[in-house]
Formats: C-alpha cells, structure tokens, sequence
C-alpha cells in the first residue's frame, strides 16, 4: 500500500511515508499489548489500578495505527502520535512519584517512550515540511552535458593533465602511462 | 550597495549595507557582475555552521571588474581588469601557499584563534562564510571587497561570457580537485554521491580524467537526468539499494574511488542510521548527518580511495573507522586549492573542452536572492544552480 503523494504534494518522499507506515504497524501492535494485557504493564511499572486508562491508551494506539495506514496523507496521524506520546511521559512519570518500588522500570519505560517520540517528532516534521503544491513536470535536463561532444567522445580527454605529486595514491608501477 | 545579508536560520535578505572601501594595501575593490549560492551557503542559511552573525553578507562565487585597487597589489591587478574571485583569500607567501594548499593558507583568516580553537589550526580566510575563516564580506553583493587581492584572483579574458567563467571561483576547481585526488585510472569506477552542482563538475571531470565508469547516487530526477547527460549511471536511492546496485556495477568488488559530493546535511531517511542521526542532530548531540561517509567506506573496494569535498563542519558520530583502516581505504579531503587548478580548468573552458555552464538552472537579480536560497534548498523549480546578477 501506498501513500497518495502525487495528490497530497509535489514531491513523494517515499522514505518518509515508508517511516510513517511502519510507525502504524508499530502503534497497532503496542496497541493490542495494552489493550489485551493491561494488568501485566502496570505490575511492571508499579502502577495498579490504571488498567482502564491503559486499555484506553491502547485503543488509541490501535486508532492511530489504522488511521495512518489507511489515510491518503498521514501527516496529522504522525503529529497525533506526538500528542499521545506526551499524554504517555506525563502519565509515566507519575509513576515516579512516591515510594513506587518499580521506578527503575519506569525509567525505561521513560527512555523508550522518548526515543519512539523522537522518531514520530522527526517523520511529522519531514511530512510537514514537504511542499503542498504540486510540482510541474521535472525539468528537462536530458540535452545540460556540458561537453561539445557527447560524454563517451570525452572520456579521458585531460590525458594532457600532470597530477601534482602530492595527489598521486596509485602505486607507480600499476599507473596508466599515457 | 545592495547585498544578500544573513540574520538567523533561514533568514536572508536584499538589503543596503554601506559600500566596501580598500582597508588594507593588497585589497582591491570589484563591481560584482555575477554571484551564484553555492550548497554550501545553504549549510550557513540552515545554520549548520557554526560562526555565522547576524548582518554578515553572503556568498563565495563572484566575478566581476576591478574599479579600485590598493597599493600593494598595483603590480598584479588594474582598474577595468576582468576576474574571477576564488572563494579561498590566499597570501601567496606563506608555507601552505608555497606547496599550494592555499586553502590552508596560514595567514588570510584574520579569526586564526577561534578556527585554531575549532579546528587545532587556521585554516584560510573565505568569503562570507562565517567567523571562523575571517568573517570577510562575501560577494552576493554589488561590491565586493578582495583582501590579498595581487594573489586571491583569477585574471579572465574578455569575449568569454561570466556563466562560463563564475564556477572558477570553486564549483568547478572543487569538483575537478574531488576527482584529481582521486587518481583516476581508465580501470577506475568512480561512484559520486550527490547529483548538486559540485557533483555534476565531478562527473563532468572524471569523464574527463578517464574513468572508466561514472556513477551518480541522489534521488531528485531532474538531478539524475543532468548527471546521465554528462555520462554517469545513476542511482536513485529511494529506490533502489546504492550498495547492491555498486556492487553489481562492478562485479561485487566496489567502486575504486568514491566522492561524497554532499557533506553535512545527508537526505537520506528510510536507514536506520539517517534516522539515528536526525534524532541526534534535534537532541545537539551531533552535528552532522554522516550517512554518505558511512556508505562509502562500506562499499569502498579495498585499498580505494574516498574524496571529500562535501562540508563538513563538526562532531560525527558512528564512523566505521574500523573497516576503512582494516579495508586500508586513503582518505582525501579539504576545501578546494582553487589556484592550484584555475589556469589549467580556465585553458579547458577557452578550448571548448567543457562549458560549466550547463549547471545554470536559475538566473536572477540581486533582490530575488532570499527566496531563491529557499527555492535551491527545497530542489523545488527543478533548482540545481542559482547565478544572481547585481
């Protein structure tokens, strides 16, 4: 499945759109684990009695994943994966507070969390900065050779240029004598 | 005098400066009739480079007449004469200049503590590019101050137009210096990354130079399309794999020699380490995005050659160094010794054997220069070269 980039913009940065599906696939698969094992992340984490918010977290990430996977342009999916991944520090990082015994996972969860927030920061920014207009056809550079002959006539024709000393790398021996 | 000032991130403007006057008695003054924005000026618009200030005048490729000359340099210049200004000041006199590392040159950079500070020594003064080599006045202007000016000029004749000419101040020398250093062989292939224009005088001089095969890794198609004009094959990487397709280009032993014609600011998004980059680039835990130098060590053929003119200006991370030593790969880099080839790539252009502006895809006055540093940094408009005219 692809991106319809030739509608949404000028230029179809398929690196980027790839990033963003991927980002999907990924925000539906951490969807499912917290929907289907709520119970199981907040023993880890030290944070019992939040398996409703986490479920509800999860059907968003599951939300998130379809939309970006199905949308035409994932660009407001991506900066809505942003807002959630904020909405997730600041709940994990109540779970720092008091004498939580599972701070150190917390932590880690922490550090995940920012790294995959700075993934989503960077693919909702390239999205966004790519060109809304159309572009027109590409230019055609096909005759800008440079050479009065075409570039096959010209190979080799500095034969006459004397490499200074101190640019030479290949052993004398095995150099091209012209 | 009208001249393209910088004030910040992505911040040019045409505005009035007060006119250059003669300072020093080697200076001259020149009536600027073409400048163009080099890619790396788009390193200082971006703000990748560190040592710009608000109010500095941009620009390193400028070509004009001389309407006043210092002292000091009568002996080599006079009003009404026709040059080209290489982006290199150079002295002409000191231990670097000598043996024709004049971008190295010891004493034109007149900030020589602070590039000592950054870099361990001075490197040579440039023009308009930041503070750290001088922060001299650069020559998007309609004036343009030359310090040194008996040496750091190229005399041009007349009857030969400034679009042939203008790439002699550094496109031209540096693409021709990237593929010099590399000692091509008729045996060589040569893999260049970056269709921009150092990239284009690149592939235009290792055909030149002989190689036996050219080839162009970028993913803009109108880039691509000028590259396989000149005669390289071309990669586009977004969509095809750039190691993959080398190796098959060269029965799976690797380009002989590799130029990374991009520098700082890679592109490319969809490898784990671009990405790992950006993210650190946001966090200021790095400075550059080091994509191209990390492929071409990988596919670098053993005992081959790596060239450099691509900028970079920092801290990078993450460099196999481990397989470029074991691979016993010969690093080539620097800023381009423009005199060291300018007679020679001048006599070259008087004969006709190469007519460097093919690479012009926008002309345009003074005033359309900020937005037209935006249209450039965008490859929007097809944009590969920018030549204003004051």
């Amino acid at each position: 499945m692809r991106y319809d980039t030739k509608a949404r913009r000028g230029q179809a940065d398929t690196a980027t759109d790839a990033l963003a599906r991927g980002l999907g696939w990924f925000s539906i698969a951490l969807g499912l684990v917290e929907l289907t094992a709520p119970r199981a992340l907040t023993r880890a984490l030290g944070m019992r009695g939040k398996e409703r918010l986490v479920q509800a977290y999860g059907a968003r990430e599951i939300a998130t994943g379809v939309a970006l996977l199905a949308a035409k342009d994932p660009t407001p999916y991506v900066w809505g994966r942003v807002g959630g991944d904020a909405l997730d520090i600041a709940t994990l990082a109540t779970g720092l507070e008091g004498k939580n015994p599972k701070k150190d996972n917390v932590w880690l969860a922490l550090a995940a969390v920012g790294g995959v927030t700075a993934v989503d920061f960077y693919c909702a920014q390239a999205l966004s900065r790519e060109s809304r207009q159309p572009l027109p056809p590409p230019r055609d550079y096909a005759n800008r050779r440079g050479f009065p002959r075409p570039p096959e006539e010209m190979r080799g024709a500095a034969s006459d240029f004397v490499l200074p000393m101190d640019f030479r790398n290949e052993p004398e021996a095995l150099r091209y004598q012209h | 005098m009208k001249a393209l000032v910088w004030h910040g991130t992505t911040d040019v403007r045409c505005e009035e400066v007060p006119d250059p006057k003669i300072e020093q008695p080697r200076d001259a003054i020149i009536k600027v009739t073409s400048c163009a924005i080099c890619g790396s000026d788009l390193h200082l618009y971006d703000h990748f480079m560190p040592g710009m200030q608000s109010g500095d005048i941009l620009g390193h490729e400028a070509m004009g007449e001389v309407v006043e000359v210092g002292p000091e340099s009568k002996h080599a210049l006079k009003v009404g004469d026709r040059v080209v200004i290489p982006f290199t000041i150079i002295c002409g006199e000191c231990d670097q200049c000598k043996r024709g590392n004049f971008s190295v040159c010891e004493r034109t950079n007149r900030n020589k503590e602070i590039a000592a500070k950054a870099f361990g020594h001075t490197t040579a003064g440039l023009f308009g590019y930041t503070h750290l080599t001088g922060g001299y006045a650069g020559g998007q202007a309609e004036y343009l101050r030359v310090p040194y000016a008996d040496k750091t000029h190229i005399k041009v004749p007349s009857g030969i137009s400034d679009e042939k000419l203008l790439f002699l101040s550094d496109i031209f020398p540096t693409g021709w210096q990237a593929a010099a250093q590399c000692d091509i062989q008729p045996t060589d292939t040569v893999a260049i990354w970056g269709a921009g224009p150092v990239g284009q005088m690149a592939i235009r001089s290792a055909i030149l130079l002989g190689a036996k095969q050219v080839v162009c890794i970028d993913r803009v198609p109108e880039r691509l399309a000028m590259a396989a004009a000149g005669g390289a094959i071309t990669i586009n990487f977004d969509e095809e794999s750039v190691i993959e397709r080398l190796n098959q280009l060269t029965a799976g032993k690797g380009p002989e020699k590799c130029i990374d014609c991009v520098g700082l600011e890679a592109h490319a998004t969809s490898s784990i380490d671009a990405m790992y980059d950006r993210a650190k680039q946001a966090m200021m835990l790095e400075t550059d995005r080091p994509h191209v130098l990390r492929e071409m060590i990988y596919v670098c053929r053993p005992a081959g050659v790596l060239s450099i003119p691509g900028v970079y200006g920092g801290l990078l991370d993450k460099i196999p160094l481990g397989a470029s030593m074991n691979k016993g790969l010969t690093w080539r880099m620097g800023q381009t010794h423009v005199n060291r080839w300018s007679d020679d790539l001048l006599r070259r252009i008087e004969e006709g054997q190469i007519d460097p502006s093919f690479v012009i895809t926008h002309v345009a006055g003074l005033e359309d220069g900020p937005d037209l540093y935006r249209v450039f940094r965008d490859k929007e408009d097809g944009c590969i070269k920018v030549v204003l005219k004051p």
